[in-house]
């Protein structure tokens, strides 16, 4: 569904991603983990759009048609071809409340029965978002926001979704809380692209995973494996 | 001063008010969104009175059709601005944006001179908006309840937008997190461009008010005016709609009641919204409405 061929990516002098390919099938869970500056966060940026100057190939097969190369395109474009994003640190738009952060979601469609309809499904994932629907996002908990987030990239219906550190500053119990809706929302056919520190949790509910070391993919294999793996263990487990 | 006399400053007040409200909007939604003073929009002010102008005159339009016909293009015009002098600029530091603003300004006002020279010219007043009438003893132009009125339900109109549907939805969110809107699918540069649109028509119809209360236009006659309208927007919270109509008025009212009051200070008029924007930056720089721009880790 998405080929990532020889990915480049520079800021100033900085060679953050160097030569990375990666391969997202449909259906499956895929993630990246590697620590801080490793360039994950770099790679999804590239998917979207939001990185200038990103060099290589990120090819999109939507279900309906044929591939569509991503580089070059604008990030406003992506959620109507079927990608949407999560951002690291969750963005949530803090005026704005839980309902018209969801609204804002779905922007690019016009179907509003069927919006409301989805609105519906998010509350369904997420309770706590219905209690909390006419506050403003600002003053949500780290998780609530969370959990927000996702729901928001969920409102455009895409076929990818694309996660950056869901897990980010979160209690141990938000995060299986979490990862048990992101397993959820695979099971229910969804293609997740998961970019994460927390390894444990990430590799835990991963078909296959890319383990990146400042610029490159320094192992890959399904996440199960390397959650055994003696070397990702020691880096990357804690032992 | 006697009540009549009060009365009837209250209302020459309330329609300078309104009109430094209408103009403060497009200034505070431009700011609220790309962080740009937008040093052009007084011009757009002037342009709408000029339009009119030549609307009735060259074109020998019908005068409401003059004005419709003049707002439009003046909007179309804060559009072009946009999409000339500060889109391609929109990635680089704010100051050179804020630079641009400043020659749009200059360009435009010069270019004015270059094609309607510098005389001021009489404007055409309908009869029915400046025949004076009388309730009791106070002596009032339909013009002076008519201004109020127009741009409260503009303003109303603005505020059902921004507050109630799809574009307003995207023009809150832009104000806060531009990557992330544009993620989410919002296409930002049609938003800015519905933003400039907007700022502008309300411009261009204060502009042609304006020209109606003090019938002569010439190129510099946005200058002041859109001075003390960025004061007012700074005096109500720039971002903030409600705060800059709230500015406005407050700011028209004190420059009639402090000249009906103490005429001996008429000459000193224009510097009363200098002084509150002194005033404002000392010890309230976020202004009434205005947000301090607390960030949630």
């Amino acid at each position: 569904m998405l080929n990532i061929s020889d990915l480049h990516v520079h800021y100033g002098g900085i060679h953050a991603v160097q030569g990375v390919s990666l391969h997202i099938p449909r259906g499956q869970i895929v993630t990246l983990i590697g620590a801080n500056g490793a360039g994950k966060s770099s790679i999804i940026r590239s998917i979207s759009g939001l990185v200038k100057g990103a060099k290589g190939s990120i090819e999109f097969t939507p279900s309906n048609g044929s591939p569509i190369q991503l580089l070059g395109k604008r990030p406003e474009d992506m959620v109507r071809l079927g990608i949407s994003m999560s951002p690291e640190g969750r963005r949530i738009l803090p005026h704005l409340t839980v309902r018209e952060n969801l609204l804002l979601g779905a922007y690019s469609r016009t179907d509003n029965a069927a919006i409301e309809e989805d609105i519906e499904r998010v509350y369904t994932l997420f309770p706590r978002l219905r209690e909390r629907h006419w506050q403003p996002g600002g003053t949500l908990s780290g998780g609530e926001q969370q959990m927000l987030a996702v729901g928001r990239a969920l409102m455009c219906r895409p076929e990818l979704i694309m996660l950056d550190e869901p897990s980010l500053g979160l209690a141990p119990l938000l995060v299986k809380e979490i990862f048990d809706i992101i397993l959820r929302i695979n099971r229910d056919g969804m293609t997740v692209l998961l970019v994460e520190q927390n390894a444990l949790a990430a590799l835990s509910i991963a078909h296959y995973a890319y383990v990146l070391e400042v610029g490159h993919v320094v192992m890959e294999a399904p996440g199960h494996e390397l959650l055994t793996d003696p070397k990702v263990k020691a880096a990357y487990l804690g032992g | 001063m006697s009540l009549d006399m009060f009365i009837q400053q209250f209302f020459n007040a309330i329609t300078l008010g309104s009109l430094y409200g209408l103009i403060a909007i497009g200034y505070t939604m431009v700011y609220g969104i790309l962080r740009l003073i937008n040093f052009a929009h007084g011009d757009i002010l002037m342009l709408g009175a000029y339009f009119v102008f030549f609307g009735t005159t060259t074109f020998c339009l019908p005068w409401g059709l003059a004005v419709v016909v003049a707002i439009l293009a003046a909007s179309a015009t804060g559009i072009l601005i946009d999409r000339i002098a500060y889109r391609p600029l929109r990635e680089a530091p704010r100051i050179s944006a804020l630079i641009s603003a400043i020659a749009v300004s200059f360009f435009i006002e010069s270019l004015s001179v270059v094609l309607f020279t510098g005389l001021p010219r009489p404007v055409y007043q309908p009869e029915w908006l400046t025949t004076a009438f009388q309730i009791g003893s106070i002596r009032l132009l339909p013009l002076t309840l008519l201004v109020p009125a127009i741009s409260f339900v503009l303003v109303m109109l603005l505020l059902w937008m921004v507050y109630h549907t799809k574009p307003g939805l995207a023009m809150r969110a832009i104000s806060k997190d531009i990557e992330t809107t544009r993620l989410l699918g919002v296409r930002v540069d049609r938003i800015i461009a519905l933003t400039f649109g907007i700022g502008s028509a309300l411009a261009a119809a204060s502009g042609i008010m304006w020209a109606l209360r003090y019938p002569q236009i010439n190129p510099y006659m946005g200058i002041f005016p859109g001075f003390k309208a960025f004061i007012a927007a700074v005096l109500g919270g720039i971002g903030s709609i409600q705060g800059a109509m709230l500015g406005g008025l407050i700011l028209g009212m004190l420059e009639i009641m402090a000249v009906a009051f103490l005429p001996s200070l008429s000459g000193f008029r224009d510097a009363f919204a200098f002084i509150v924007l002194l005033l404002v930056l000392f010890y309230k720089p976020t202004g009434i409405f205005g947000e301090h721009t607390e960030e949630k880790i």
